[in-house]
């Protein structure tokens, strides 16, 4: 039995203060590794050795008597779509295997620099684009909760590897609910912070006015404690808040009395599973028992969120992976031209799912459709901000569900694209707003698989949503516990 | 509003993506970006006459940094990752329709 706490503020006060080591720490980790992700294939690459460098270095600073950061020695999970240098970084497609990076994202170097080991690499809907991490060119992870289940996506990998055991936190990326839809599925807390918070700076593009990175954990704090590290402005991107970063951690104890939290009545009825809903009205009461005002409140264009992203999204993404070309990096099939070289890679390169998006971005781009399509899915995507400014003029948070259903089995979705992209239906409206969200753990549905329940804020509302994080935290139903 | 997608829609658009499709992949394409497109209808119906678009949720114009010079990325390093390179430059095919 070990004895390394399990979570990330627990471990880096151990090593800051000499406790525990971080190579201690590590190895603790590498062995739950070991055990069950041959199983789980939450990683696409096992970073060991680098990490056991890492860790060396944390304890060397540890015994000359320096502050290595707020995140010593803590085991962290990178989504694979991080770039890291000179370290294999494939968004799980064919298209980038065996490719090194040259150069770190600066969230990357922020955990670095803030004492973090960073364990390895993680499994992901290819590019991002998906919503249960079975359209990986390297084979699905599982849900750590029910192996015949799926872990969600795009963050599978992510969000699994915290589930497992496998570090205490890690990194994710969120287009669409790449982030909070996993962490519902998987149980644990996941947290998409406005855009421009965090640098996308060695983030390999899906969506860029959507890409949000943020972070996974096991507890409210833990996800406060990474979101601190990695915040702030960037020069490096250009769409970076030039803002310092917030104070969460200190917020948390603050509790929810006197704020006001409305209930989405568009995401509350129809495509919501009764027992998630259930969970979300029982969530609901306990923040008013805390002292929260809830009120029903409505977002009208809310329910035009997922067609608009469904042709926003493509959209980005048909002129982002223009650059998968067989030209400067990555995998190359050879033909007699370049354009035919191009297409040859492409087709070898890409999965189904991301043809599927390119052509549909292609098409919504296209001469005589691009008014029709993208150009009117812009426009909702005014009105949704619009919808989303009124709502908070009377309430201070929102409360939804996460996701419309817990975790779903293996291949239940993927003959029907559709169907897979009904499942952003809750977390969609907040990319296109630019606000942050997180799913917090709370409770299980009939099936006793794990519900994640939403708090949405407005731009920069980080610290209210963590306050009445930490206040659902702690009231969460068991998983285990029966429907009364 | 719009036609229906046929595949011939399917075929142009792969072309422009630069993606060999085979008869049966356009086929199945057809009918499930076809299903998508049905479900964006309601918004390619909405009247949104006088509404701005919104490409960006950030306010943000013309966002200058200093004009101090910093390292870049190393060209070496760069070029390791290229599929094909010849004189410290990345390789291609013809591309003028010249002999290849």
């Amino acid at each position: 039995m070990s004895a390394v706490p399990s979570t990330a503020l627990e471990i880096a006060a151990a090593v800051r203060s000499g406790q525990l080591s971080a190579l201690e720490v590590l190895n603790d980790h590498l062995a739950r590794i070991d055990a069950r992700d041959g199983e789980i294939n939450a990683f696409n690459l096992v970073m060991a050795d680098e990490a056991r460098a890492a860790a060396v270095a944390v304890d060397a600073q540890v015994a000359a008597g320096e502050d290595p950061g707020s995140l010593a020695g803590v085991p962290l999970a990178l989504k694979d779509n991080l770039c890291t240098r000179g370290i294999p970084t494939t968004c799980s497609s064919r298209i980038l295997e065996g490719w090194r990076p040259p150069y770190d994202a600066t969230v990357v170097q922020r955990v670095n620099a803030a004492g973090a080991v960073s364990i390895g690499k993680t499994n992901l809907d290819e590019f991002a684009m998906g919503s249960s991490t079975e359209n990986s060119a390297f084979g699905p992870t599982r849900n750590p909760r029910d192996t015949g289940r799926v872990p969600g996506g795009s963050s599978g990998g992510s969000a699994a590897a915290v589930a497992a055991g496998f570090a205490p936190i890690s990194l994710g990326s969120d287009t669409g609910g790449s982030i909070r839809q996993p962490a519902a599925l998987c149980g644990v807390v996941g947290v998409k912070p406005t855009y421009g918070m965090v640098s996308r700076y060695g983030l390999i593009a899906f969506a860029s006015s959507l890409d949000q990175i943020g972070p996974f954990s096991t507890t409210v704090a833990d996800s406060a404690l990474l979101l601190e590290a990695i915040a702030g402005h960037d020069s490096r991107d250009s769409t970076s808040i030039d803002a310092p970063a917030p104070s969460l951690l200190e917020s948390l104890g603050q509790g929810v009395d006197g704020l006001r939290i409305g209930l989405v009545t568009e995401l509350m009825g129809e495509g919501i599973a009764p027992d998630v809903a259930a969970r979300v009205r029982q969530a609901a009461d306990a923040l008013a028992a805390a002292g929260a005002q809830i009120g029903e409140v409505s977002v009208p264009a809310a329910a035009y969120g997922l067609s608009a992203y469904y042709l926003i999204a493509p959209a980005e993404a048909s002129s982002n992976l223009a650059r998968y070309d067989g030209v400067r990096y990555g995998m190359r099939v050879d033909a007699p031209t370049t354009a035919e070289m191009n297409a040859a890679t492409r087709t070898a390169g890409f999965g189904d799912e991301v043809k599927r998006r390119i052509m549909l971005g292609t098409y919504a781009l296209s001469a005589g459709y691009y008014d029709a399509y993208y150009g009117k899915a812009l426009k909702v995507r005014t009105l949704i901000m619009r919808d989303f400014e009124k709502a908070y003029a009377d309430f201070d948070l929102l409360l939804t569900a996460t996701s419309p259903t817990t975790a779903f089995k293996f291949g239940d979705k993927t003959a029907d694209p559709l169907s897979m992209y009904l499942n952003d239906i809750c977390t969609i409206p907040t990319n296109l707003a630019g606000h942050p969200a997180m799913s917090v753990p709370f409770g299980g549905g009939s099936d006793g698989m794990p519900v994640g329940v939403q708090l949405l804020a407005p731009a920069l509302g980080e610290s209210t949503m963590f306050r009445a994080a930490a206040v659902l935290e702690a009231v969460a139903p068991a998983l285990d516990e029966v429907w009364s | 509003m719009s036609a229906r997608l046929t595949r011939d829609n399917v075929a142009k658009v792969a072309d422009l993506a630069r993606l060999n499709l085979s008869e049966a992949e356009l086929e199945r394409y057809t009918e499930q970006l076809g299903a998508v497109l049905e479900h964006a209808e309601d918004v390619a119906s909405l009247d949104l006459d006088g509404v701005p678009p919104t490409a960006h949720p950030l306010p943000l114009v013309n966002v200058l940094r200093d004009d101090v010079v910093v390292e870049g990325v190393d060209r070496e390093e760069v070029l390791s990752q290229a599929p094909s390179v010849e004189d410290r430059r990345f390789r291609v095919p013809a591309i003028l329709g010249e002999e290849p």
